[in-house]
């Protein structure tokens, strides 16, 4: 095997050498298409090792076997991946000179999220003159972070300055070969976070991707890989409740958890990608895979509030490879309008004494399908596995749907595993009870809807929690008329 | 304060009222009794604004407003409530969290500031008291899980909340043992006052032993077919209904 690589290598450099690809190359968008000239190019263009570059050829090579997965209940038009160009550097120039030229509609959402005005314009790509004051505060954070010995940085940065914690993790619990998207991501994810927490170590605040991602835009293939070593304790918080309006159709990431011995990761996200408009035209494709790998002891939670993609392919999964390990996942999935999710966990089971728990909350409106598939799975040596499952679904409206599909395969009968599901439509009797009571129907919708998803929102840190909330209040606004 | 005119209301094509005349002024009691399937709640619905219900013909006024246009949650900012015969579960939303809802949502439509959280604390704590409400009680998701008696002591306890001009109470004694019923009346009654009114909608006398009503109407087949002071329940009580039938009919 050793023996192909490095064969690979050196007919690779040759390649290299025969073509002088990269001196052809001035601009900073690759043209479009996909073949192992690209890989390399994306590679080079951010100075990776040597390491990292075979690593994303084997990837492609892979991928190039492989076919789009045609399990997931949603329909779309497949992408045409030689259509698309895999790199372009971060545009770092402001799209408007001031929030006058940006689009109503949009900052009437930030309003209503309560985002401050400094911030609209940073989100929205207006230019800003004067030091804002989360520049300043993620210094302050950075600062507090090193002292703990910390590591939170760009994962081009850490492949620079962390090889060797790198090249052990990644890929190593979502395998190159994993799936179609994981395999193009690990070909040509453009950028993502890092992170590390050393042995013992209690991260002090809620890390959160929305300090660095307003650094430098990391683009559609975004790779993560968070590393909580023994003992150690980690929040970490993904995405942002402020609309994402992205002109990359496709979306395919990869997060990796590694939760050492007696460690714990909560992984929260909230997505919001541009979920296309009310007839289902245009939004984001988002193929993700995200999972987590435990040891002895240690606990990984993933909590998820999805509210935007007009495609959501996402199972955020736990290996309990360790004995007494934990793994929980707590999902709202919202779908409006002709939105699409099919979303859910993996739950396997491999040690002795592990547990997990799975609260899925699916609600659809408009004429939206949501679904949710899940598996667990209990495997001959984890004695004693226990698993909760509970799917709930909420339908608004007669044009939409909801679907459920668990799993479960075990193989030691010494597992113990609850399913519960129920399915439920807001009643026009509840609409008007709010309603005599002064609260009008579409805050009578939130209210309902906030109360049912109330089991997962309470796993949110609070500040994210309170912003969720709202995200689904304007999430189904107008899906009752 | 209310006035109903000649007031005919269907659902479905299917006549439920057919022409009610009452008028209840500020300070007063007003107890609507009647058999089963008369239209009681029928009236109760049309008057919150269910929109089930169509108006057919005449109109009901509040303060010298027509209603018919108003949502029924236009009607509740004007001082309407309305206490459910069968209240809804709202599973994840508390008691509290769901009598904040409501006051705030009124106050904004008044162009009022939110209730500041302290007052607010202060007013449940008061108005549980009254009611008997254990503190846990109000941390429960809005009547899941609800006994019928506690069902209708947290309608009573909104009622206090959101201190209404016309409260209209829909067969707020079924369910009720004797406590909680004594419990709800005195609620009830420490409402009273010459600013607001009530309508009490029942089918039983018992509840007017505590809640005394200034007038008694009886409802038979959608229309108000006798009038007359408390004495009258206490007839009804006696003789049953089918003796009003009987004068209905000639």
């Amino acid at each position: 095997m050793a023996y192909t690589e490095e064969e690979l290598k050196k007919e690779l450099e040759t390649k290299e050498y025969e073509y002088g690809f990269y001196t052809d190359i001035e601009s900073d968008t690759l043209p479009k298409g996909l073949n192992e000239d690209i890989v390399i190019a994306i590679s080079k263009k951010k100075e990776e090792p040597e390491w990292m570059t075979e690593w994303r050829l084997e990837a492609f090579r892979v991928w190039k076997e492989m076919d789009e997965p045609e399990w997931a209940n949603v329909k779309y038009k497949k992408p045409d991946f030689q259509d698309i160009s895999y790199y372009s550097a971060p545009n770092k120039k402001p799209k408007y000179n001031s929030l006058d030229e940006v689009d109503p509609e949009l900052l009437e959402t930030f309003e209503k999220l309560g985002i401050s005005l400094e911030e609209q314009k940073k989100l929205a790509g207006v230019a800003v003159d004067i030091v804002m004051d989360s520049v300043s505060v993620a210094t302050t954070f950075k600062k507090t972070l090193a002292e703990k010995g910390i590591i939170f940085c760009s994962i081009s940065e850490a492949i620079q300055e962390h090889p060797e914690l790198v090249k052990k993790y990644i890929g190593t619990v979502v395998p190159r070969k994993d799936n179609f998207y994981a395999a193009l991501n690990s070909a040509v994810f453009s950028d993502g976070s890092f992170c590390y927490i050393p042995k013992g170590v209690r991260c002090p605040m809620e890390l959160s991707t929305y300090f660095r991602i307003n650094q430098a835009g990391t683009g559609q293939f975004e790779r993560t890989l968070v590393i909580a070593d023994e003992g150690s304790y980690v929040s970490y918080l993904e995405g942002c409740t402020a609309p994402s309006r992205d002109e990359n159709q496709l979306h395919a990431a990869v997060v990796e958890l590694i939760a050492l011995d007696n460690a714990e990761i909560k992984y929260s996200t909230v997505q919001n990608w541009f979920p296309g408009d009310k007839e289902g035209n245009g939004g984001v494709f988002n193929f993700v895979t995200k999972r987590g790998l435990c040891e002895k002891n240690s606990k990984i939670s993933w909590t998820q509030v999805e509210t935007g993609s007009a495609i959501t392919w996402k199972y955020p999964s736990c290996v309990l490879k360790g004995d007494n390990s934990i793994g929980e996942f707590y999902s709202i999935a919202v779908t409006n309008n002709f939105q699409q999710a099919d979303t859910g966990t993996k739950m396997i089971h491999l040690g002795k004494n592990t547990r997990s728990t799975i609260i899925s909350k699916g609600i659809s409106a408009g004429q939206s399908q949501n679904s949710y598939r899940g598996l667990v799975q209990v495997n001959s040596r984890a004695e004693n596995a226990r698993n909760f499952s509970q799917c709930d679904s909420l339908l608004m409206g007669n044009k939409c749907g909801a679907h459920t599909f668990p799993y479960i395969e075990t193989k030691n009968k010494s597992a113990q595993i609850e399913h519960e599901a129920t399915t439920s439509k807001i009643g026009e009797d509840q609409i008007f009870y709010c309603n005599q009571r002064g609260i009008d129907t579409e805050k009578a919708i939130a209210l309902i809807v906030n109360g049912f998803s109330k089991e997962v929102l309470n796993k949110l840190p609070m500040e994210f929690a309170v912003e969720a909330q709202k995200l689904l209040e304007i999430s189904l606004e107008g899906s009752v008329g | 304060m209310l006035q109903i005119k000649d007031l005919h209301a269907s659902v479905e094509d299917k006549k439920i009222l057919k022409g009610i005349n009452l008028e209840v002024n500020a300070g007063e009691v007003h107890a609507i009794m009647g058999p089963n399937g008369s239209g009681k709640s029928t009236l109760a619905a049309v008057i919150a604004g269910k929109e089930e219900f169509e108006i057919k013909k005449g109109n009901i006024t509040l303060e010298g407003e027509d209603l018919e246009e108003l949502a029924p949650e236009e009607r509740a900012h004007q001082g309407i409530f309305m206490s459910f015969q069968y209240p809804v579960e709202i599973p994840g939303v508390s008691v509290t969290n769901f009598i904040k809802t409501a006051i705030n949502e009124s106050r904004k439509a008044r162009g009022l500031e939110d209730m500041p959280a302290n007052q607010m604390l202060k007013l449940i704590r008061e108005k549980a008291e009254l009611l008997e409400i254990d503190r846990k009680f109000l941390s429960r998701s809005l009547n899941e899980g609800f006994s019928g008696g506690e069902k209708k002591r947290n309608e009573i306890f909104q009622m206090a909340m959101m201190e209404p001009k016309l409260a209209i109470l829909d067969e707020t004694d079924s369910g009720l043992d004797i406590d909680a019923l004594r419990i709800v009346a005195n609620g009830v009654n420490k409402l009273r006052g010459k600013d607001n009114a009530i309508i009490v909608i029942t089918h039983y006398q018992r509840l007017l032993e505590y809640i005394v009503p200034d007038y008694v109407h009886v409802l038979h087949d959608g229309k108000i077919v006798k009038s007359g002071n408390k004495e009258l329940a206490l007839e009804l009580e006696d003789k049953g209904y089918d003796w009003i039938k009987q004068e209905a009919v000639l």
